[in-house]
This record gives C-alpha cells, sequence and structure tokens, in this order.
C-alpha cells in the first residue's frame, strides 16, 4: 500500500496531495499541462522533496517530515518510467536493462541470466547490441519499462508511457502494459492525458487541478467528469 | 439609354482594371531584372568577402610552409633550443592539461547543476583568464607566486621558489588554459538531460555512481575536445610565462618562446618550431571538430 499526503509550495500553486493505492492496483492521474502530476510522481521517486507531509510504502516512511525521514531515491526501489523513457545514450539496449542490476552489486552470471529472461519476454532480445538511440518509440517503450521491472521494485510510477508513441502503436501497448502491470502486483501511478489509458489500464483514477485532487473515484467514471466539471463551473 | 450608361461605366470599370493590372505586370517586370542582378551582385560581393577572409588567414600559413625547405626542418629538429622547447612544451602542456581536467571537471559540474550564494561571480571569475591579457596574467601571477608576491613570499620563507622554473610555466599554463576546458565542460554538463541522471537514481545508483557511469560518458566528448583546447592553448602561451618564469632554455623556454628568442639569430629554428606548433594546431581543430560533431541523440 503506497500512501501520499504531501505539500510542497510550486511556482504558481501549492500542491496538496492526500491518497492512497493498494497493491496490485492502478491509479490514473490526470489533469491539464503544468497541474503537478510529475511534480507528485518526482516527490514520490525521491527526486523532489515536499514541504511538508509523508509518503510510505508498505508501512515503512520514504518520507516524514516530522521525523525527517527521507531516503535517498536509490534506496526507494521504486520502478520509474520516464515520459522521454531516458534510456542512456551511450549504452546499448542490455546495459540499460542491465544498469538497475549491476549498481546492486549482483554477480554478472545472474545479471545475464535476468536480463535475457526480461529482454525475450519483451521481444527484445534480437536487439541487445543496438544503441538506445537506434530503436523505435515502442521498442524504447518496451526497454524503458523491463529496465524498471527487472529490478523487482515494490512501486512503478509511469509518465505519460504511451504519449511518445502514434495511435497505432498505442492500442497494442495499451494491451501489453495492462498485462505487465498486473503480473507485477504492486501499487502503479500513471500520469496521463489520454481517457482511452485510463479506461484501460486503471483502477481508480485521479482529476488534479493546480495541484489539488478535483475529483477522485473509480476508472470507469472518468468519462463522467466532463459533465461533472461543465456543471460545477 | 439607361442600359447604354450602364454598358458604358462597366466598360469603364473593366477597362481601368486592365490598365491597373497592365501597369502591374510591367511595373513587376521593371523590379524584377534590378532585383536579380541585385541578387547576383549581392552573391558575388559576399564571395570576394569570404576570399578575402580565406586569403587573408591561409596566406601567413603558406608563407610559413614556402619559406621553410624541408630538409631545413628536417636539420633544424637536431637543433638542441628546438628540442629542449619541443620536450619541454610537450611535458608541461600534458601536465596543464592533466591538472585542468582534474581541477577543473568538479568545478564544470557543479557549475552547471546547481546553484549557490555568489555563482555569478565564480562563473565570471572562472572566465576572466580568457579576456585579460597574457602581460597581465603574468605580472598578476608574479605579485601572487614571486618572491615578493603575497604568497611568495611566506614561499619563500621556506626556501620554495616558483617564479622562473618549470613549475611557474605549468602555473602559467593553467591560469590561461584553464578557463577553455572549464567552459566546454560546464555546456557539456548542462547538455546532459536531467532525466538520465534521474533515471540513474531510481534504478538504485548512487551520485557518484551516476557522475562516472552516466554523466561523465554522455558529456565525455565535449570534455575531451575541451581538453585538447586547454592543451593547445597551454603550447601556444607565451605572454604570461614569459613575464612569470623567464625565458631560459631547457627550464622555462616553451616552443613560442623559444620561436621568439630564435627570430633575433636563427631563422630556420623559429620557422622549424612554428611549422610544428601549425601542425599541431590543424591536429587540434580536426579532433575538435569529429569529436563535436559526435552528440548523442537524445533517448
Amino acid at each position: 500500500m503506497l500512501e501520499i499526503d504531501v505539500k510542497k509550495r510550486l511556482r504558481d500553486f501549492d500542491l496538496k496531495v492526500k491518497l492512497d493505492v493498494a497493491r496490485g492496483k492502478t491509479l490514473m492521474l490526470v489533469g491539464d499541462n503544468g497541474c503537478g502530476k510529475t511534480t507528485l510522481l518526482n516527490l514520490v521517486a525521491g527526486l523532489d522533496n515536499p514541504d511538508k507531509g509523508r509518503i510510505a510504502l508498505d508501512g515503512r516512511a520514504l518520507y516524514d517530515s516530522d521525523s525527517q525521514t527521507n531516503i535517498p531515491p536509490e534506496a526507494r526501489g521504486i520502478g520509474y518510467v520516464f515520459q522521454s523513457y531516458a534510456l542512456f545514450p551511450h549504452m546499448s539496449i542490455y546495459d540499460n536493462v542491465a544498469f538497475g542490476l549491476r549498481t546492486r552489486r549482483m554477480p554478472p552470471g545472474e545479471i545475464k541470466i535476468l536480463v535475457k529472461d526480461r529482454l525475450e519476454a519483451a521481444g527484445l532480445w534480437e536487439i541487445r547490441k543496438a544503441k538506445a538511440a537506434d530503436v523505435s518509440g515502442g521498442q524504447k517503450q518496451r526497454v524503458a519499462l523491463a529496465r524498471a521491472l527487472i529490478i523487482e521494485p515494490r512501486l512503478l510510477l509511469l509518465d505519460e508511457p504511451l504519449s511518445a508513441l502514434d495511435v497505432r502503436k498505442q492500442a497494442a501497448m495499451r494491451k501489453g502494459l495492462s498485462e505487465t502491470i498486473r503480473a507485477c502486483a504492486v501499487p502503479c501511478i500513471i500520469v496521463t492525458h489520454d481517457l482511452r489509458d485510463v479506461a484501460c489500464l486503471g483502477d481508480q483514477a485521479c482529476l488534479l487541478e493546480r495541484g489539488e485532487l478535483a475529483l477522485h473515484g473509480g476508472a470507469e467514471e472518468v468519462l463522467r467528469w466532463g459533465s461533472e466539471l461543465d456543471a460545477k463551473s | 439609354m439607361a442600359s447604354n450608361q450602364a454598358e458604358i461605366s462597366r466598360f469603364n470599370e473593366r477597362s481601368l482594371v486592365e490598365l491597373v493590372n497592365h501597369e502591374h505586370e510591367a511595373s513587376g517586370k521593371a523590379i524584377c531584372i534590378p532585383s536579380r542582378t541585385r541578387e547576383v551582385a549581392l552573391k558575388a560581393g559576399l564571395a570576394l568577402l569570404l576570399i578575402l577572409a580565406m586569403t587573408f588567414i591561409a596566406l601567413p600559413v603558406v608563407a610559413l610552409f614556402l619559406k621553410s625547405p624541408l630538409d631545413t626542418i628536417f636539420s633544424s629538429l637536431q637543433d638542441p633550443v628546438v628540442m629542449d622547447a619541443l620536450q619541454l612544451s610537450l611535458t608541461t602542456s600534458t601536465l596543464t592539461t592533466s591538472i585542468v581536467v582534474l581541477m577543473g571537471t568538479p568545478v564544470a559540474y557543479v557549475s552547471a547543476r546547481f546553484h549557490y550564494f555568489g555563482k555569478d561571480m565564480a562563473d565570471s571569475l572562472i572566465d576572466l583568464p580568457v579576456i585579460m591579457p597574457p602581460a597581465v596574467a603574468g605580472i598578476a601571477l608574479l605579485m601572487a607566486f614571486g618572491r615578493m608576491g603575497i604568497l611568495g613570499h611566506y614561499l619563500n620563507a621556506f626556501g620554495i621558489s616558483i617564479a622562473f622554473t618549470t613549475l611557474a610555466v605549468i602555473i602559467a599554463q593553467v591560469f590561461v588554459s584553464s578557463p577553455f576546458y572549464i567552459r566546454q565542460a560546464r555546456t557539456s554538463f548542462e547538455d546532459v538531460d536531467l532525466a538520465f541522471e534521474n533515471a540513474a537514481r531510481t534504478l538504485g545508483a548512487s551520485r557518484i555512481y551516476t557522475f562516472f557511469h552516466v554523466i561523465l560518458p554522455i558529456a565525455m566528448n565535449g570534455l575531451i575536445s575541451g581538453a585538447i583546447m586547454a592543451f593547445a592553448r597551454s603550447l601556444g602561451e607565451f605572454g604570461a610565462t614569459i613575464m612569470f618564469a623567464g625565458n631560459f632554455q631547457g627550464r622555462t623556454q616553451t616552443m613560442p618562446l623559444a620561436i621568439y628568442t630564435a627570430m633575433q639569430g636563427d631563422l630556420d629554428v623559429s620557422l622549424c618550431l612554428a611549422i610544428i606548433l601549425v601542425a599541431i594546431s590543424f591536429v587540434v581543430i580536426v579532433l575538435v571538430k569529429t569529436l563535436t560533431g559526435r552528440v548523442y541523440k537524445k533517448c
């Protein structure tokens, strides 16, 4: 279970979020550009610090302003797929996926077996020697996901994982992504702009507006939000 | 009658439109020809300027080669002045580049990634030796590290004398060449997308591991070209060295100083040293161009 209760002063508004994501559940985070979605993911990952509050995963505090706990990102065990995928350009696909295991000083033999399994499962073994910059958008997305999952994360964060792909690829990748996330059985937060992602990948969804949760509910309720927001305004 | 008047007025309108169109066409042609001529004249003018600029740069270099027969160059290479200067220049420049890279890399990284109090001032200070006249740099170094200098005064009390030694050559070279490396390295680090650093951290890499395995390899081409520029600058250093280190053969007489000294006696030695420096400059330009052209695509 992931528990978030944080406050952070951003340039134009305050980010104030309180939410929980249960193990094996996927929370879809939607909202306009600049409403604080990526900042929230960075706070959970430890790449940025809240001003106040608490972030806990499976009962263990990752950040707690009261007890001054702040676990560094490398010790949080979080799988993060960045919007740009952030594949290391000087490394091959194989080395990108092996990176997280090498930082854990795992024996090379073990790394080889795990990376091979992961790349074969993702259909990437044939292009393992290619440089990250030379593969297609869809392959980059699968490499980024494989790289995040190989470390067996306790939490998954995906920042617009399908936005860099064209529409036809998105449909196929969405299905594969949904299956992969379910198989992990960890809490997962996905930032998206696309309501089809919400319907297909999410168990619950949040609408973030200027740093605050405007709406929170089941993924199937998302389509009703448009009319609710119109009624509010 | 009324219909006739309407027809006349329509005719008049039509002829007016035709007249205007005709005038436009005529004026169009009239404008078209001079504009083409102007374009050709502009291109010819620009080509002429380019040729003049190229000739201005190429002529002295070509003259250098034309005025030095190959056999004279080879015989001059045996001259102890040339050998000493070449050896001293290569040794001091290599040491200088190593010092600049070791000290400059962390400075450039901090400058690229972090904000701290007085950062603008620190950045300006780093860049200062680029615009400071070399003779001023030399006298400033003498005032700092010379026998009567601010720091040199204390060092002298311990029997340590820096001015007019090989160490002074290296200090002068580090002073003038460090901005060339630090500026290039800072730009290269700034160009490394922060997402790579963040991705490495979430995958379990510490800051130091991330620096050596992710940031440094991505910025490497820029760092190498910066180091080559610093090497070239220290190889050509003259003003600060002659002021701070003097001009002693085998100890402080680097290639530019030897060229200057030999000019007054043996021109062949000067030309030989000059040609070696020109050759090194060409290699430097080719290397820097090749390395800066190989930039990693964003992933």
